[in-house]
């Protein structure tokens, strides 16, 4: 098994390797001659106005939670699956009350508009 | 060990080197050819890409530079290389070099686990289906990195969107996978490409694919597959009209070419695992007898899957940023959990395999069709009220006679 | 006289010889130093958001050490969870305060000097916790461990599926309960949509 994650780390170390001597040779081989106006901010041809902030929208905080939810959910559905031909049927009736629950919060969730993106 | 850095290592034990050194060459070797796949496979793929598109607009598409236009992507590379690396004022430079250099590295490392032909597989993990899950976490924080260092308002507003986009569909594309794994009971990629075999009187078929067991799952993942690889009808955020192309605004040269890079590998492979998934991999006629064949079935199925998301490309309009994310939670969650439901019902209930089968089948057939009864009912009615909302019958009685001058 | 130095030289140099270090080792090193750093960074960091990142980075260098030890769906939940989910919700709430963009925040404030005295206290019982703790001078292969009734499995998958049947039988409660916990989380995200509203 070990051997295994060591070809992944391996692995890593080229996938890393790749892109960033594709940048760095970018970087080298190019032009370089920076002025105001090409490095400002782009902003379809007008100049910025005010800081660069964006207005708090509670909704993509929102859908980050609830997949976070889900997320978590799904981590636990996983090793049932793999221990699932050897389950009897009581544990699968407890797994099926879980993912039941869960859908129970997304419904939840639903009727109460959090699932709402305007 | 597999097979290939068995042999591999077997073969530099031979030459006298201690164990571990060995080792460790035989996996680099693995991983450097596993890695170079990655530059050589965009080129063919984007290739592929244009030509498609263009013959679906019914023009030639690149057919200048090599024979027919083969070269093209090369030339492309090289005119990028020598564009100027122009970087933002402001921009923080550690995160805004680094964020496109993540993204291709997520999409490389997924390599690792494909099943090109049984028994070639670079590593076949005990968790090979929940790594590729994991691998999109790098590509969500990339993202991010990319919106927020490229300090500009329209970058980070379109970086938000994105990572809304990605983790509204991973839990689909996560559960959908999560079928073959509760079928076979494991998730070993190698292993679950194995079982997609059809054996009668002893000689494989290889065409007991899954799609044909849990089609509804298919679906549920090829339109998931869809949207985090950001294609038609989910591209929303590389729509050159909205939010000004995206949260690449602020790169340049090989950086936007590494985004680029990123996108097509992570089309092609989130289709190449689909492909294992539910398709089987390299599974086909006489691939028992033929190995090799099955890198030829694999390939085959893998770039008709890339072909399948050009043709869709070409032929879909997008859809608006709050219908995404409805569909996602309102429709695909809720009937991807369903059909797990009645799947894990299914393997319990029934006895008999076939049974099974025929249960999870019908299951499938049937929760999809009420899912497409109900959008097609509720569009319906969406598109009588907007005809009653804006046909001449309701204004009457509110316009005012023209009053002349 | 010359012979007994030679001698002695020989002894000290045999004792104090530097033990060519096993791979596992090497590769602790590669990741605990990183997640050691990283996690300097996240407190040290000037900007919020080079700490976020440096957390990201800790969190997948610990996920790295999970798999060296063999816990693989440890690894890969941590990094699922952790990495997919939570950092990105803290990240989010970073980038949608305002004012924190170009924060510099100083790492140190008025109470500096307690908080030293106080970490140096816990890393002083930590180290002696760890120092002092009888750690196993061989360790068991995980192969040699019997997986009840899925011994007929492959290691690596018998440990997720025997995690998988404790989830249903031995820990159902807390199973079960933990989905409702679940909820009430979702409920509680509810709250606090309203709110902003």
């Amino acid at each position: 098994m070990l051997t295994q994650y060591g070809f992944i780390l391996i692995l890593s170390a080229f996938a890393f390797i790749v892109p960033a001597s594709a940048v760095v040779m970018g970087w080298l081989l190019g032009p370089k001659r920076p002025d105001a106006i090409k490095t400002s901010t782009y902003e379809s041809g007008v100049e910025t106005i005010g800081d660069t902030w964006v207005q708090f929208r509670a909704q993509y905080y929102l859908i980050g939670l609830i997949f976070l939810i889900f997320d978590v959910e799904v981590i636990f559905l996983f090793p049932i699956a793999l221990a699932y031909s050897q389950l009897s049927l009581f544990a699968v009736i407890s797994a099926i009350t879980f993912v039941l629950i869960l859908l129970l919060g997304l419904l939840l969730e639903w009727r109460k508009g959090a699932l709402e993106w305007n | 060990m597999e097979q290939w850095s068995e042999s591999l290592f077997n073969l530099l034990g031979g030459l006298g080197l201690p164990q571990e050194v060995s080792t460790i060459i035989a996996l680099a070797v693995g991983a450097l050819v596993l890695a170079s796949v990655a530059p050589v496979l965009a080129l063919v793929l984007i290739w592929i890409t244009r030509k498609v598109i263009s013959r679906m607009q019914d023009r030639i598409g690149p057919n200048r530079i090599g024979p027919f236009g083969l070269l093209q992507t090369v030339a492309d590379a090289l005119k990028l290389l020598s564009k100027e690396d122009i970087r933002p004022a402001n921009a923080d430079f550690l995160s805004y070099a680094l964020a496109p250099i993540l993204s291709v590295f997520g999409v490389i490392l997924t390599v690792a686990v494909v099943a090109i032909a049984p028994g070639w597989i670079g590593a076949d993990l005990n968790i090979g289906v929940l790594y590729l899950v994991a691998l999109g976490s790098i590509g969500i924080m990339a993202a991010l990195m990319a919106g927020w260092s490229s300090n500009n308002k329209y970058a980070l507003l379109a970086g938000f969107r994105v990572v809304a986009q990605l983790l509204s569909y991973e839990i689909p594309m996560v559960l959908a996978m999560l079928g073959p794994v509760l079928w076979v009971g494991s998730m070993r990629l190698g292993l679950i490409t194995e079982a997609q075999s059809l054996n009668i009187f002893g000689f494989n078929l290889g065409l007991g694919w899954f799609v044909i067991l849990m089609p509804g799952m298919a679906l549920i993942y090829l339109i998931s597959a869809l949207a985090e690889s950001e294609q038609t009808p989910f591209d929303l955020l590389e729509a050159e009209s909205e939010l000004i192309a995206g949260f690449h605004i602020e790169y340049s040269g090989m950086k936007f070419a590494m985004f680029f890079l990123a996108q097509f590998l992570n089309t092609f492979f989130l289709g190449a695992i689909g492909v294992m998934l539910f398709f089987g991999g390299w599974q086909g006629p006489f691939v028992d007898q033929l190995p090799i064949l099955g890198v030829f079935y694999f390939l085959i199925k893998a770039f008709a899957f890339y072909v399948l998301v050009m043709w869709i490309k070409g032929t879909f309009p997008r859809v608006r940023v709050d219908q995404m994310m409805s569909f996602a939670w309102k429709v695909l969650v809720p009937l991807v959990l369903s059909l797990i439901l009645w799947q894990m019902l299914a393997m319990k209930l029934f006895g008999p395999v076939w049974l099974q089968y025929v249960a999870v089948l019908a299951g499938n057939v049937i929760a999809i069709g009420i899912v497409v009864n109900v959008l097609t009912s509720h569009f319906k009615q969406e598109q009588v009220r907007t005809k009653r909302a804006f046909g001449p019958k309701s204004l009457i009685g509110t316009m005012q006679p023209y009053a002349g001058d | 006289m010359i012979e007994q130095l030679n001698q002695l030289i020989e002894q000290l140099l045999i004792q104090t010889a530097p033990t060519v270090p096993s791979i596992q080792q090497v590769v602790f090193v590669m990741l605990a130093i990183p997640a050691a750093v990283a996690a300097l960074m996240v407190v040290l960091a000037r900007n919020l958001f080079h700490s976020a990142l440096a957390l990201v980075g800790t969190l997948f260098a610990v996920a790295g050490i999970y798999a060296l030890l063999e816990a693989e769906f440890l690894a890969v939940s941590q990094i699922l969870v952790y990495v997919g989910a939570i950092s990105t919700l803290i990240t989010f709430a970073i980038m949608l305060t305002r004012g924190m963009m170009y924060g510099a925040t100083s790492p140190l404030n008025r109470q500096a000097g307690t908080a030293i005295m106080i970490m140096g206290l816990l890393f002083a019982v930590l180290s002696g916790l760890v120092a002092s703790m009888p750690w196993p001078e061989n360790l068991v292969a995980l192969e040699t461990f019997s997986w009840g009734i899925f011994s007929n499995r492959i290691t690596g998958e018998a440990i997720i599926a025997s995690l998988g049947q404790k989830f249903l039988t031995t820990y159902l409660v807390p199973f079960e309960l933990m989905a409702v916990l679940l909820l009430v989380a979702l409920a509680g995200a509810i709250l606090l949509a309203r709110d902003r509203q």
